[in-house]
């Protein structure tokens, strides 16, 4: 088994406000893991994922990185809710950004971005500005800006809530393509069972007021998921054996 | 109930020209009917007609007055700007300094107008102080407000890419807040103008060069009423011509991305 690279001990966040979003979170999360938080709005994983990520500081607990966390050398990509583009940036500049802001010049860069616009498949909207592009490219645009700094730690916040399905379901497969060919860490938060089954290795069942970890299920499905895995009698096994953890998770936070 | 078709736009341009040329037209008959002195209220063809004759000198007293509101525009824009970013920087210096951007901002510049005048030596100097008095404030403003709204979720993204204050303010705050500063400028551009005239009014003559606001006094003195409408002609093309020029230079700047210079969606 890889090494822990990521240990959160009894970590917890309590609003100013005196909301308390998480308590005492205990989670581990290897190299080259794909974990997905699951979870009902309000149960605390975004606020999990930004603590991760280092934009907001737990009150109690910790943390830690088995290794120093750059952010400079952008070893960690973060893809947003919503897309989080600069209207006033075409869409090349827009994924030039994390690049431009660790001191790249934009000669050095060019190549790194086709890379990653290649990747999404958005080669040809280089020049275009992110409102001539429809949701689903301008969460690619997303992406690639994420990717853009070579990171080997990606962390996504329910990337593809606001998307159709059909797009959704693409995203899912070139997601997890890229999570075996990069060799990637990948935290996923979603409050949909199906994406999170269908993604993960290790789905982290979480529950609310506060926001804690309910339970921790392992996807028994084969690293080769295609399309045709969404129809599969394992993958529903898995999505009803999920799907009955998170409804228990949701009775005991009602009772 | 049914909506009323959008008009085209020939039609948009058409209909208040058609509706000015009647009200001209109404205003020649009635001054014309009741035998109206000329100074008293002078019909729009005997305006038109001082225009024609009077108009180089005039236009050369515009040039005057231009020339002071578009310096005291572009002192407005250099210190405007400057001021809202060094706001930005820290929430100390804009507490310390925008109650007197404000006071500069509510205070009549009629009244402060003489102690200017009295304190600077120069005419145009002094002119040029009380235009930019009044056009600073929607710069200042409007640039602050912007600079304070960049979107959250790029925030992050700056924070997250370990991102210097100076790069912060350069690719997110800036580009954020130029909507918000062109929108000050065209109010701006307006003020310059009309606090030049204010101030020329206060200041009476302008030594050797006379601006166009000390030609409608003037006029005024001395009974010349065509005159006086003609100069007011004058300066409200004027003012329209700086508006619809800052107007068109703000889509230009923003037509390819901000929501105002893009066309709705039917």
């Amino acid at each position: 088994m890889s090494p822990p690279l990521l240990t959160l001990t009894g970590t917890g966040k309590t609003f100013a406000n005196g909301v308390e979003a998480l308590a005492s979170i205990d989670l581990t999360v290897r190299q080259g893991e794909f974990v997905a938080l699951l979870g009902a709005s309000g149960c605390g994983k975004s606020t999990l994922l930004r603590i991760v990520a280092g934009l907001t500081e737990p009150t109690s607990g910790s943390a830690k990185w088995s290794r120093p966390l750059e952010t400079k050398s952008g070893r960690l990509g973060f893809v947003f809710q919503d897309p989080t583009l600069m209207p006033w940036a075409s869409v090349a500049d827009n994924v030039y950004l994390p690049l431009r802001l660790a001191g790249m010049n934009r000669a050095q860069a060019e190549p790194r971005i086709a890379e990653v616009l290649a990747a999404v498949d958005l080669t040809e909207f280089a020049a275009a500005f992110p409102r001539e592009l429809s949701g689903g490219m301008r969460m690619r645009v997303s992406i690639a800006r994420a990717l853009v700094t070579q990171p080997d730690i990606l962390l996504l916040d329910e990337p593809f809530a606001a998307l159709d399905e059909p797009t959704r379901f693409r995203l899912n497969e070139d997601l997890r393509k890229l999570w075996r060919a990069r060799g990637l860490t990948v935290i996923f938060v979603t409050h949909s069972v199906f994406e999170s089954v269908f993604l993960a290795q290790r789905v982290i069942v979480m529950k609310r007021r506060p926001g804690r970890i309910a339970s921790e299920i392992a996807i028994p499905l084969p690293d080769e998921r295609d399309a045709a895995l969404r129809t599969s009698a394992d993958f529903g096994a898995a999505c009803r054996a999920v799907s009955d953890t998170l409804a228990k998770a949701t009775e005991a936070e009602a009772a | 109930m049914r909506e009323a078709p959008p008009l085209g736009r020939v039609s948009r341009l058409l209909a208040p020209l058609v509706f000015g040329l009647l009200v001209l037209a109404a205003w020649e008959m009635l001054v014309r009917a009741y035998a109206v002195p000329v100074y008293i209220l002078p019909g729009p063809l005997l305006i038109g007609q001082t225009l024609w004759t009077d108009g180089p000198s005039l236009l050369q007293s515009l040039w005057v007055t231009l020339r002071i509101a578009f310096a005291a525009l572009a002192v407005a824009i250099a210190l405007g700007l400057g001021l809202a970013i060094l706001m930005s920087r820290s929430r100390w210096i804009e507490a310390s300094l925008l109650p007197y951007a404000v006071v500069l901002q509510v205070t009549p510049i009629v009244a402060i107008a003489p102690l200017i005048i009295i304190w600077a030596d120069d005419v145009f100097l002094s002119l040029l102080i009380c235009a930019w008095i009044v056009a600073f404030f929607p710069i200042v403003s409007n640039t602050t407000l912007g600079l304070h709204s960049a979107d959250r979720g790029l925030q992050d993204l700056f924070r997250l890419y370990g991102a210097t204050g100076s790069q912060t303010l350069c690719f997110l705050q800036l580009p954020t807040a130029l909507p918000y500063f062109l929108a000050g400028l065209r109010i701006s551009g307006g003020l310059a103008l009309i606090g030049a005239v204010v101030a020329e009014f206060v200041a009476g003559t302008g030594g050797s060069e006379t601006g166009l606001a000390f030609r409608i006094l003037e006029a005024g003195y001395r009974l010349q009423i065509p005159r006086m409408f003609a100069a007011l002609v004058l300066l409200s093309l004027a003012g329209i011509a700086i508006y619809a020029a800052l107007d068109r230079l703000s889509h230009l700047i923003l037509r390819r991305w901000h929501e105002s210079a893009l066309p709705r969606e039917r």
